[in-house]
């Protein structure tokens, strides 16, 4: 499916396409051999946690998988977000300084399961918005006839063209800008690289991708109530990799929590990673970047989470030392499996198999 | 190509393909390209999967005058069906000349044709692609260095079959899976019957829908012989009956050619280091019956129905 859809982007069409965890995971092979082909499209995927278990509530660890594939990537939170996006991923994909294949990602069950009100634009206004795509040389033609996608032998044109890959993914980053500007304009909807809620004066950040986010919006309003200086930073653009953004929306700050929605095994978060990297040796950078891991497989990252993360940041600033990376579970929840692992050995024994 | 090829010198003299390419010597899989080539003809789109074919096209060079477009090893008929439906849009909508059209041909190993491409060509077929799909069977995965593969006969030794009684497994009958799907057209063909191949190719170009050329491709390195022995050995392949030579078209199998009188699977196999260990230190007579009594009962079924 993927490869029909990029090898139909790379004869000069526009192309839409959609997948979820699984399927993703089962296209990863292409997705990396397709974005080296130039030919921009959109892939949306609905995220989900990844087998083993199988599961079909949401989780990054999907998309996280696909992070370096060369695909740019939108993270979004709503909706309204989703639709907006996916219209500015192709005029981002697109523009001749970037030519990449955009992934605009929404979050299983919590986004593709309910319902909310969208607003949509008229279909004059996106076309004026994102006229037809003029492939220029990304054809195949009786009369052009080319040769794509050929191997290459040794190090140096491979690391050419994977070069190539990142500086164009890296370009896209000022033509993000562009095109959230213009779309603003038309549309009135204002969309950053980061989402920042709250946080210009906060001391405390939840630093977070997804519709969880929306929960951690609450728990801000909730907490600011309570009078705690709490704010939100949600990346929307995972790649190309909005660091400076970052730094200058974190700078200053006392502490930042990451709430990661996945989990890279025996590492810990990988947003945490990421944004540890970019902050490191700078000079306004927080001196403590906390790692919290929740919401895996869907699971609910409720209002007290919050406020206990809150707690511990604020221990942390007054003890000086990062917390240890948490992996967010309560005694109920940890009852309720311990349950179910009776039953099954009830089970179990009633069909006479003692091991 | 308005002429019908009849006989050998109705076969294009010209030769399209480019040479210099990092194949080796006595290539089966090339020469099959080649006259597969010069009569297809250059408005065409080879969409290839990982194998040895893959090293035609080195950057910066490509011995193709029509297009190419690399994939992956599973999915080159995913990659057609791309390539066919872009064009068909574009022509539709009026955005492309339909004499810019081009014929979308998956190229692609056995690997990738009998195992792990199969589930992509079979929902290819079932969505009744407009597509040629052409498999130069060297019976093993070549580009690796000759581990079978499930086109690999039966006691061949591979890379991964050294043992004295070589390939457990029986060469899966890709022809008959192709058939089941009631495509346009499928052809089994070898380059050493360059007439018989040229017709078929003809006959799939005028066709359309799902198109399958399979032909078996001498590889000297996988199967150690000397190059310069390819061809003798793609005929003797026939002559044995070994590779028949048949076509599915309209529901119905045509073998376009029947060896007659057959000459023993034994002159095809001493040919060939991957089948020495049934000859050497002793003749071992059970497997070279085994060997023998397919191919005769094959035979004996399409003679007497
Ligand atoms: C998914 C995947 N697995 C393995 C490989 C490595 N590989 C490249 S070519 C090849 C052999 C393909 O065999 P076949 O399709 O028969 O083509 P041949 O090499 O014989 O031309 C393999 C295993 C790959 N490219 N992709
Ligand atoms: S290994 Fe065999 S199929 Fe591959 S290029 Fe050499 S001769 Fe041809
Ligand atoms: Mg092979």
């Amino acid at each position: 499916m993927l490869t029909a859809a990029a090898a139909a982007a790379a004869t000069g069409v526009r192309v839409f396409t959609a997948t979820s965890s699984q399927g993703l995971l089962y296209a990863m092979e292409m997705l990396y051999t397709v974005s080296g082909w130039r030919a921009p499209f959109v892939l949306v995927n609905v995220s989900r946690g990844l087998a083993s278990p199988i599961t079909l509530e949401s989780d990054h660890n999907d998309l996280l998988a696909a992070r370096d594939s060369g695909f740019l990537q939108i993270v979004c939170a709503t909706g309204q977000e989703v639709l907006d996006s996916v219209l500015m991923a192709y005029r981002l994909g697109e523009d001749a300084r970037v030519r990449l294949p955009v992934l605009v990602n929404l979050d299983g069950f919590t986004l593709s399961f309910t319902r909310e009100p969208v607003e949509l634009p008229t279909p004059e206004a996106v076309a004026q918005f994102l006229p037809a795509f003029d492939p220029e040389n990304i054809r195949f033609r009786a009369s052009k006839p080319v040769s794509q996608a050929v191997a290459v032998l040794g190090g140096g044109p491979y690391s050419y063209f994977r070069y190539e890959i990142h500086l164009a993914a890296e370009q896209a980053l000022a033509v993000h800008a562009e095109v959230v500007q213009e779309f603003a304009q038309r549309f009135g909807r204002d969309y950053g690289v980061l989402e920042c809620y709250r946080s210009d004066d906060a001391e405390l950040v939840f630093f977070m991708i997804g519709a969880f986010a929306t929960k951690a919006k609450d728990a801000v309003d909730r907490l600011r109530e309570a009078g705690e200086k709490v704010g939100l930073v949600r990346p929307r653009l995972l790649r190309p990799y909005p660091a400076g953004a970052m730094r200058a929306a974190l700078a200053g700050k006392r502490a930042i929590a990451v709430i990661d929605q996945n989990l890279s095994m025996g590492k810990g978060g990988v947003l945490h990673s990421e944004l540890a990297s970019v902050l490191y040796g700078d000079k306004r950078a927080p001196p403590i970047v906390a790692s919290f891991i929740g919401g895996l497989g869907g699971r609910d990252i409720s209002a007290e989470e919050f406020y206990e993360i809150t707690a511990t940041l604020k221990q942390a600033i007054a003890s000086g030392e990062t917390p240890p990376p948490r992996l967010l579970y309560t005694e109920t929840e940890l009852r309720q499996v311990r349950k179910l692992q009776a039953i099954a050995m009830v089970e179990r024994n009633e069909l006479g198999d003692k091991r | 190509m308005s002429d019908a090829i009849r006989r050998m010198k109705d076969l294009p003299s010209t030769h399209l393909l480019g040479t210099g390419t990092a194949m080796c010597a006595g290539c089966g899989g090339l020469i099959t390209l080649h006259e597969i080539y010069d009569v297809l003809g250059t408005k065409t789109v080879f969409v290839n999967a990982a194998g040895c074919m893959t090293l035609l096209a080195v950057y910066p060079f490509t011995p193709f005058r029509g297009s190419w477009l690399y994939t992956a090893m599973a999915s080159a008929p995913a990659g057609a069906q791309g390539v066919r439906d872009a064009l068909d849009i574009l022509i539709k909508k009026g955005r492309l000349a339909p004499e810019e059209d081009l014929t979308a041909v998956a190229l692609t190993g056995d690997g990738a044709a009998y195992g792990m491409g199969l589930s992509a060509t079979s929902a290819a077929i079932d969505r009744n692609l407009d597509f040629l799909y052409l498999c130069y069977d060297n019976e093993g995965y070549g580009n690796t260095g000759q581990q079978y593969s499930p086109a690999t006969p039966h006691a061949a030794q591979t890379a991964t079959s050294r043992g004295s009684r070589g390939y457990p497994g029986y060469k899966k009958d890709l022809f008959t899976i192709w058939a089941a799907h009631r495509p346009a057209y499928v052809a089994t063909v070898i380059g050493a019957e360059p007439l018989d191949l040229a017709k078929k190719i003809e006959k799939a170009k005028a066709l359309k829908g799902p198109r399958l050329i399979l032909a078996l491709a001498p590889c000297p390195p996988g199967w150690e012989f000397d190059p310069q022995d390819s061809i003798e050995i793609g005929r003797l392949a026939v002559k044995t009956g070994v590779w028949p030579l048949k076509e599915y078209v309209d529901g119905k199998v045509v073998h376009t050619h029947v060896p007659h009188p057959r000459l023993p699977v034994e002159k095809y196999l001493e040919k060939q280091g991957r089948f020495r260990h049934l000859f050497e230190p002793t003749r071992n007579e059970a497997l070279l019956k085994e060997i023998q009594t397919a191919v005769d009962q094959y035979w004996a079924e399409i003679e007497h129905g």
